[in-house]
């Protein structure tokens, strides 16, 4: 018998350990966008209206379902239901790429009223519209970034379960890979109050 | 050491905290709409904490793991305070 160094603990707090880090990257942006909402109140609530409140929420209700499949998958895992763990693995990357699909729309229709970074109809409206959309751009193609990321992750880690790498006794890769897909979510609550709903 | 194994959550409590979840999602929209002034981005970023706790506690089993998990936790809100709030003397001051 080989023997095997395993730690199932250490693994995960290594996963939180590198979520933390995660949350300091955005936290950087957030802390920009506070900055600048203090310094161009006015115009980042006009911003903020130009942005479309259905696609912010349609999107939220996508992530958090996505949050809640992923969640559930681990459940399954441990009480050794492979089946229910490779449909719920399936439903969390189909939400992440619906997710992506309203995205590419909401941003398409924004490109083409001239809304994107660098353009001159954003910049005629002056410094503090134009900081608003390259930070709105910005996070949220990071956070775009990360689902993409996040569900990749899932999708191997489900061929791994059909493979029988992953087992009720060792989830620990789809336990971290969920941690992360959690992560994505959190950043989106916060995104989706503070630019989509200035009033 | 034996390895601690974690208890699987109920199905229900995962889907009850998304209903809560959907839910918080409902009530910061329509209280978006009403004009508070300044207090419109406390009230957006408290209930966002809410959330943001029912997700780390719950689906994430943050409650289920070692007090050494909820210390980290604890150790990167400090961290993002000071970020934040050291910042914010700056600006503020200039």
């Amino acid at each position: 018998m080989s023997i095997e160094h395993r730690d199932d603990t250490g693994a995960r707090f290594g996963m939180w350990l590198f979520l933390y880090t995660e949350v300091i990257l955005f936290s950087g942006l957030f802390i920009l966008y506070a900055v600048s909402l203090a310094k161009y109140p006015h115009q980042f609530a006009e911003a903020s209206h130009k942005l479309n409140i259905y696609f912010g929420s349609i999107n939220t209700l996508v992530l958090l379902t996505s949050s809640l499949t992923i969640a559930l998958a681990i459940t399954a895992i441990q009480r050794n239901q492979i089946k229910p763990t490779l449909i719920l693995c399936g439903v969390t990357v189909g939400l992440g790429a619906l997710f992506m699909v309203n995205k590419y729309f909401e941003w398409s229709m924004e490109i083409s009223h001239g809304i994107y970074p660098g353009s001159e109809h954003l910049a005629e409206m002056g410094n503090g519209i134009t900081t608003f959309f390259n930070l709105y751009y910005f996070t949220a193609g990071l956070h775009g970034l990360h689902v993409v990321l996040g569900g990749s992750l899932i999708a191997v880690v489900a061929v791994l379960v059909a493979k029988g790498k992953v087992t009720a006794e060792r989830y620990t890769l789809l336990e971290n890979s969920a941690l992360y897909w959690h992560l994505v979510d959190l950043v989106w609550i916060f995104l989706f109050p503070l630019y989509y709903l200035i009033l | 050491m034996e390895e601690h194994k974690h208890e699987p959550v109920p199905y229900r409590t995962f889907i009850k905290v998304w209903i809560a979840l959907l839910a918080l999602t409902v009530v910061t929209v329509v209280v978006s709409r009403i004009h508070f002034g300044a207090a419109n981005i406390w009230i957006a970023l408290g209930i966002a904490s809410v959330k943001s706790s029912l997700v780390i506690f719950i689906f994430m089993h943050l409650r289920q793991e070692s007090r050494l998990f909820k210390i980290g936790l604890l150790i990167l809100l400090v961290i993002l305070a000071i970020f934040i709030g050291l910042t914010f003397t700056d600006i503020l001051y200039r």
